[in-house]
Formats: structure tokens, sequence, C-alpha cells
């Protein structure tokens, strides 16, 4: 009996929902046909990479080769030392990112509890470099490293990377909503100021620092422009420029041009993946300027 | 946030002691807290003054002078601004280059990733799984990026010519043709980028209170109503923020372009960031790369001033 009331009361309603389903359906299927679309660059790339190289240009339209050839990934890994970059990119994007955290939180505490005079000078100034663009300061930074004899090495690097405002300001914003409370009480229990950033600050401010972090290892890494300035040897060369250098010698051989990429792509991607929630909060922590 | 208890059993001592500064040692305590604070900076504006803020100053000095590296630098006023905008036909056509890709790049980034933001809102389910797949190409590095999009655009065997075929399209020498090149490479950075702005986008619409659009529903609103009345305004500065921010980024254009076509053909793809590492790293003249990365930053102040003026007209902050 239920059943027949229940088949009633769903006829009444049916058509307005029904509709609801339709275009919610519709809605689904057209937006994974753009999210392939979006994510199709990616396979091209690992099916090219995997196309025998005879059958590149001989069918064209077809996503896979007739075999797998794996040994495009084993060819393109040791005609340029991937290893040696991949360890320069590591080495360089953790020091900066120890540094830039490091340093910026140390900052930051300064501008969001202490008072000092020339504080809010101190800070415009460094709001108004964010505004400067990289290219304006990047011949000065050259000649400066040319004058230390630092081009080409990791402390040219690392150092000029490492100070930023951005993560200094995003940090200040943080400390900012930690209620002051929580550190007067330790001062009064004898804490130092070092004992209250070291102490309380930081182990609140844990989000923010994992943003800053994640923020400064993924720029740090994708980064290209003063790398390509500032490296010319194979030794120094870190992942991005590197992989510039293959451009040279395999400008038309797409098989083994996208086995590279994909060497680079896929451990970044699955990584940032992982890491994700941090850049999304980064983004709207920044973008969103406390609002 | 364990401590949090405890700090409220101490209000009373604290108020004693904020007291006893008051009256006695306040000018010893004030210079302890700016010498912590000092000391607290010191790590992080050392740097800063070093690889920012000196380089700033030096490169505007830089910008007056002639220097190609091996001559001693000569004092030239205003001759290298001069120069750039009455003697330097490549530099007036490396601005129309970057103009014509902020103009078309930002508009095109905005919509699409407005359109996904407000589209992703209205899943019920999944979100999370379409935000990735949007957002993937964001993490991905630039340089790699640019080479399969290299490999897309090649016209005889690249996706985008196949697909177009599929279409009985046939697709242009995208790379090779000066009329096409700037296109592809925008196309490629709207890829690349749109998930950007899309996730902050996303942000500002989920802020919204459900009980506004609730109340505009009773009020007989429709949903076109609800877009302009109610998202429109609450997520102006959201859109502000990411218009602001991408022009800013955009106008600073290198490393997809440098990679995908290097300038060419025929200069069509020539930025002003490229022209300024052309000018200092490969021809060595430190002066005049200095002026055009000025000449670069008068642009984006301008253009930012502009919109900060505009803004007061349509974003909406309370």
């Amino acid at each position: 009996m239920s059943q027949a009331a229940d088949l009633k009361a769903m006829k009444t309603i049916r058509p307005k929902t029904a509709k609801k389903t339709i275009l919610m359906l519709l809605s689904y299927t057209a937006l994974s046909f753009l999210a392939f679309l979006m994510v199709m660059p990616f396979i091209i790339m690992i099916a090219t990479a995997l196309k025998p190289e005879n059958e590149l240009f001989s069918n064209p339209g077809a996503l896979l080769g007739s075999k797998l050839a794996w040994e495009n990934f084993t060819y393109a890994w040791n005609y340029i030392p991937f290893g040696r970059f991949f360890i320069n990119s590591i080495f360089v994007s953790l020091t900066v990112t120890i540094l830039e955290v490091l340093t910026s939180s140390l900052a930051a505490y300064a501008f969001a509890r202490l008072r000092f005079p020339g504080r809010d000078l101190l800070f415009y100034l460094y709001l108004g470099t964010l505004m400067i663009p990289a290219q304006v300061t990047i011949v000065p930074q050259f000649i400066l490293m040319n004058q230390f004899g630092w081009v080409d090495t990791y402390q040219a690097l690392i150092l000029p990377a490492a100070f930023t405002a951005f993560g200094t300001f995003l940090l200040r914003q943080f400390f900012l909503t930690i209620p002051f409370e929580l550190e007067e009480s330790a001062r009064i229990d004898g804490c130092s100021r070092f004992g209250t950033y070291f102490r309380i600050i930081l182990p609140l401010s844990k989000p923010a620092l994992a943003t800053l972090g994640v923020f400064a290892f993924v720029t740090q890494w994708n980064s290209f422009f003063w790398p390509l300035v500032i490296t010319s040897s194979d030794e120094m060369k870190v992942l991005s420029v590197g992989l510039k250098m293959f451009q040279g010698i395999y400008g038309t051989e797409w098989h083994l041009m996208m086995a590279a990429s994909a060497i680079v792509i896929i451990p970044s991607v699955i990584v940032f993946g992982v890491l994700q929630r941090y850049l999304v909060e980064g983004i709207q922590l920044t973008g969103m300027g406390g609002r | 946030m364990g401590s949090l208890p405890e700090t409220e059993n101490r209000e009373v001592p604290q108020r004693e002691v904020k007291t006893k500064f008051n009256s006695g040692v306040r000018k010893q305590k004030f210079n302890r807290e700016a010498l912590s604070g000092y000391l607290f900076l010191a790590p992080n504006i050392l740097g800063f003054l070093a690889f920012t803020a000196l380089p700033v100053v030096v490169s505007f000095i830089l910008s007056f002078y002639n220097w190609e590296m091996l001559i001693p630098p000569m004092f030239a006023g205003l001759d290298n601004f001069k120069n750039l905008f009455f003697n330097d036909p490549l530099f007036l056509l490396v601005i129309k280059n970057t103009l014509y890709y902020v103009g078309v790049y930002v508009p095109f980034n905005i919509v699409v990733a407005m359109i996904l933001a407000l589209w992703l809102c209205t899943l019920t389910k999944g979100v999370a799984i379409y935000r990735t797949l949007f957002f993937l190409p964001v993490l991905a590095p630039t340089v790699a990026a640019a080479f399969i999009w290299k490999f897309m655009f090649e016209p005889k065997v690249g996706f985008v010519n196949t697909f177009l075929g599929w279409f009985g399209v046939s697709g242009p020498n995208w790379l090779g043709d000066p009329d096409f090149a700037m296109l592809a490479i925008i196309i490629m950075s709207v890829w690349k980028m749109v998930g950007y702005n899309m996730v902050i986008f996303i942000a500002g619409i989920q802020s919204i209170p459900a009980s506004l659009y609730e109340a505009a529903k009773i009020d007989g609103a429709n949903s076109w109503d609800r877009f302009i009345h109610i998202t429109l305004p609450m997520i102006s500065p959201a859109l502000f923020f990411g218009v602001v921010m991408t022009v800013i980024t955009s106008f600073q254009v290198f490393d997809q372009a440098y990679i995908m076509t290097g300038g060419g053909p025929a200069n069509a793809t020539n930025t002003i960031v490229m022209y300024i590492y052309e000018n200092g790293f490969q021809y060595f003249k430190m002066g005049y790369a200095s002026s055009i990365a000025w000449v670069l930053f008068g642009v984006i102040f301008a253009v930012t001033m502009v919109q900060m003026k505009v803004q007061k007209k349509w974003v909406n902050y309370d």
C-alpha cells in the first residue's frame, strides 16, 4: 500500500526533480568534457613519450603507437644530466624554502608584535617592492653576483630568492590574527621575546608556515628566468634550465621532448598535488588580503 | 592551543605588570623592545636590502647610464629613454606585442576562470576533484608545459590541428605564423593559469552567505538576477584582486614565449621582458636593459593606479 502511495506522491513531484536531475547530469557531462580537455595535453605528453620514433609522423591521429617505447625515457634521462638537475633543484628549492620561512617568520614577528622606530616605514618599503617586477632588479643582482665572483654558484641561485617581502607580508597578516593575550601571559611568566616567538607564535602558525613553505618551494622549483641568467655549467643548472638544453639538441624529436617533459612534470604534479591544499589556502589567504 | 585556558587565569597579574611599566621603567622597556625588534628583523632585512632594495636603487641609477659591461659606465641622462621611444622601433613593437598579450589574455583568463568557478559552485558533489583537474596545469613547471604546447601546436602532427581537422578545418602553422603565434601563446597561458584565478573566485563565491540567496528567491529573483545583484557585488573584491594580479603578472610574460617561439617569427612574440633579457644578457647593455625594466614598471604602475581609481565605482567592500 505504501508503495502505491509513494508512487503517486512521486508522480506529482517528479517533473521538477527530473528536470533538475537531467540538468545536473548535463552539467556534469559538459564539465567532465572540459576537464578532459584541460588534462589532454598531459595525456598527449605521456602517449607521445611512449611512441616509437618512426610512428610519430606516420599516424599522428592515433594516441598510442604499436608498442610502448619505454626506451624513450631511458634515452632522454641519459642524454642530459637529469639526475644532477634534480638534485640541484631539490637542494636549491629546499634551502630557499627554509631560509625564507625562517627569516620571514622572524621579521613578521617584529612587524606584527614589536614597536620600534621606523617600523611602519620599513613595512611600507617591503610592501612597495612587491609592485616592482623582478626584471627591474635582475640586472643589478647579476652585477652584484658578478662582483662577488658568485656567477654560476649555489649562493647566486639561492640568496636573491630567499628574502622575500611576500613571505614576510603573508606571515605578518597571519600573526596579527593570533590574540595578544596568549603571549602577554607567557612574557609575565618570564618567557623571552624569542621564547614567545618560538613556543607560542610558531606552533600556532603551523598552517600559515606550511602554506608559505609550499609556496616558496613551488615558486623556486618552477623558476626559470633567474637560473637561466645566473647559471652556465651543467653542474649548477636546475631542472627548468636543464630542460631547455634538451630543446637545443632534440627540438623536433617530439617523442624524446615529451619523455623529458614527463620526467619533469610527473613528479612535480604528484608532489604538488599532494600539497595542493596549502597552495589553495595560500592563494585564498593572500588573495583575500585577510578579508 | 593547549595554552589557551591557562591565559585566562593570568589576567590579573598581567594588569599589575602593565601599570608597573607605565610608572617607571617604561623607557628602558621601550628600548629593549626596539632592540629585539631590530634583531628579529635583521636576518630578513639584511638579505632584503642587499638583494632587493639595493638592486632597485642601482637599477634606477643604471637606467640613466650607458653601460656595456666591458667599457666603464657613462652618464647618459635621459638618452636611454629617448632612444627607446624615438630610435628603437623594435621596442615599440615589443610594447605593442605585450599590450596585445595582456589585452587578450587577461579578459580571456578572467572570464573562463569566473565561469568555471560559478559552475563548480553549483555542483553538489565532486567539487574538489574538478577543482584539482582544472588546477593541475598551475602545478606543472612552465618550461615543460611549454614543451608540450609546442608539440600541440606543431602544424602537421600536433593535437590542435589534428583536432581542427576532425571538423574539416585546416589549422594554421601556429607558432610559425606571425598572425597566430601570439594567440597560440595566449591559449597556452590561459590553460596554464586559469586554475589560479578560479581558486580565488571559488573562495569568494563560497564565502557569500546562503541567506542572501534564499531571501532573493523568496522575492522572486531568477538566477540571472541573483548573479547580477548578489554574486557579482559580493565577489567584486576577489574579482578586483584577480584582475589586478593577472594584469601585473601578464605584463611580465617571458618563460612560455621564450621556449615556444624565442620571440619569433619576425619578433611577433617578442615581449618587454624578453627584450630586457636580450639587451641585458645577450648584448650586455646593462643600462639600456635597466631603462626598459623601468618603463615596464611605469606601465604596470600606471595601469594598477588606474584600476585602483576605477575600482571605487564597481568594487563593493562591506
